[in-house]
């Protein structure tokens, strides 16, 4: 392939964790997305967890890549959760209207995998006792 | 503060000793009709209906003082005195809710009236009027400028400090319970106001781990347009970070105008008061409170 990964991409259970360490142009997030897609066959992976929180940019072309891969991941079987959204990015991404994204969100990497556990008994994000 | 140096010192007579001798007669001239010219000066800022904020008592205190501070920067032409007399002039009339207008307005009634006396004394002399004239315009211009300048550094002083101090009080975000914040809004919302609650909202979201928000605009009068989109779009950001924002205590006059303004609301989810938001939001969080019987 073309140089090293710049996400690195780990299975934990039947979830992979791509966590993005730095910032990616349009041709690394493509072969980003390539590699996950591939993984999730290859790792019969149920949940997918995106972890943004290095990132302080997330332009429109990364969002819109992290929403194809979200629907790509759904086409294959798994549940896309972003996570670690940095309060200035989310708020540049509300400012040039990328606020209805395709993918679901949680606050960290912890939320996200209780998210994704969760999935199966209740869809709502809570917790009971 | 001031811009001590910018004013033209090459004016004829001034810096000679015609110059000195020339405004030491006018400064002598001045005091000796003060009572007149004072009383003349008055007379004129209430035809000119300014410092209408004043009671007469006031205005005659303060008519004496800002006079016999005026000819005494005249005589000493000193611009420590100037700055200091106009800063203290603007502190002691701003929190009368004296305007900029009116400021600049009595002191240039007041150099037009001297100016006019001057012009009495000297009528028959045009030569020496046209020298009594060149030492006094410059002076009197320099006053009205500085107490101008220093009229406007005093207010935006103040300004400065009531925005640093409503900075430091705005929309604290506090946590109730474990990931749940409340974010009460209180007082007029405006547009910087709206973009640091955003940012302080957040910042509090990431750091308390936040699931859910209940933000309370009860104590909000109003919102516009720009407001209200920016509200929008931090409910939208805060749903970016994983937490869902419930709005509480939309008051009659702020539903009209978010409905009649076209504002999105659709995704927006509101519960009528506080206590609703708060049953709402443990509803949310997977919580139950229970009373104990027997206790109060």
């Amino acid at each position: 392939m073309d140089g090293p990964a710049l996400v690195s991409i780990l299975r934990q259970g039947d979830t992979l964790v791509a966590s993005v360490h730095t910032a990616l142009d349009d041709s690394q997030m493509l072969r980003f997305q390539r590699d996950l897609v591939e993984q999730i066959g290859a790792q019969r992976a149920r949940g997918v967890i995106i972890d943004v929180a290095a990132l302080d940019v997330l332009d429109s072309f990364a969002t819109s890549t992290l929403c194809d891969i979200a629907e790509m991941a759904r086409l294959r079987g798994a549940r896309t959760v972003v996570v670690g959204i940095q309060p200035a990015v989310a708020f540049t991404m509300v400012r040039l209207g990328m606020a209805t994204p395709q993918f679901e969100v949680a606050l960290d990497l912890d939320d996200g995998l209780e998210m994704l556990s969760a999935d199966s008994a209740s869809p709502a994000p809570g917790r009971r006792g | 503060m001031q811009q001590k140096d910018s004013y033209p010192q090459d004016v004829v007579g001034v810096g000679d000793g015609t110059g000195d001798a020339l405004l030491a007669e006018l400064v002598e001239h001045l005091r000796e009709n003060r009572p007149q010219l004072r009383d003349t000066w008055a007379r004129r800022i209430v035809a000119a209906h300014l410092l209408t904020a004043m009671t007469p008592e006031e205005m005659n205190a303060e008519t004496q003082s800002v006079y016999d501070n005026y000819v005494d920067v005249l005589e000493t032409g000193s611009v420590e005195a100037l700055s200091a007399y106009a800063r203290d002039l603007s502190e002691r009339i701003i929190p009368r809710g004296v305007e900029t207008y009116e400021v600049v307005g009595i002191v240039l009634l007041l150099r037009d009236v001297l100016a006019r006396s001057l012009f009495e004394k000297y009528r028959a002399d045009v030569g020496m009027l046209n020298q009594v004239l060149d030492v006094y315009e410059p002076a009197a211009n320099r006053i009205a400028n500085t107490v101008a300048v220093s009229f406007v550094d005093e207010r935006e002083r103040v300004i400065r400090q009531q925005q640093a101090a409503l900075r430091e009080l705005s929309t604290p975000a506090l946590p109730v319970r474990e990931r749940l914040l409340i974010l009460p809004i209180i007082g007029v919302l405006d547009k910087d106001r709206a973009s640091q609650l955003t940012e302080q909202l957040l910042n509090a979201i990431r750091k308390h781990r936040a699931k859910v928000v209940v933000m309370d605009i009860t104590g909000a009068p109003e919102v516009d347009a720009v407001v209200a989109n920016h509200l929008v779009g931090t409910v939208d950001a805060s749903r970016l970070m994983g937490a869902s924002v419930i709005i509480t205590g939309v008051s009659p006059t702020i539903a009209q105008t978010l409905v009649t303004l076209g504002v999105d609301l659709s995704k927006m989810n509101t519960v009528g008061d506080l206590q609703g938001g708060l049953e709402e939001a443990e509803r949310l969080l997977g919580y139950t409170v229970t009373r104990q019987e027997g206790i109060a």
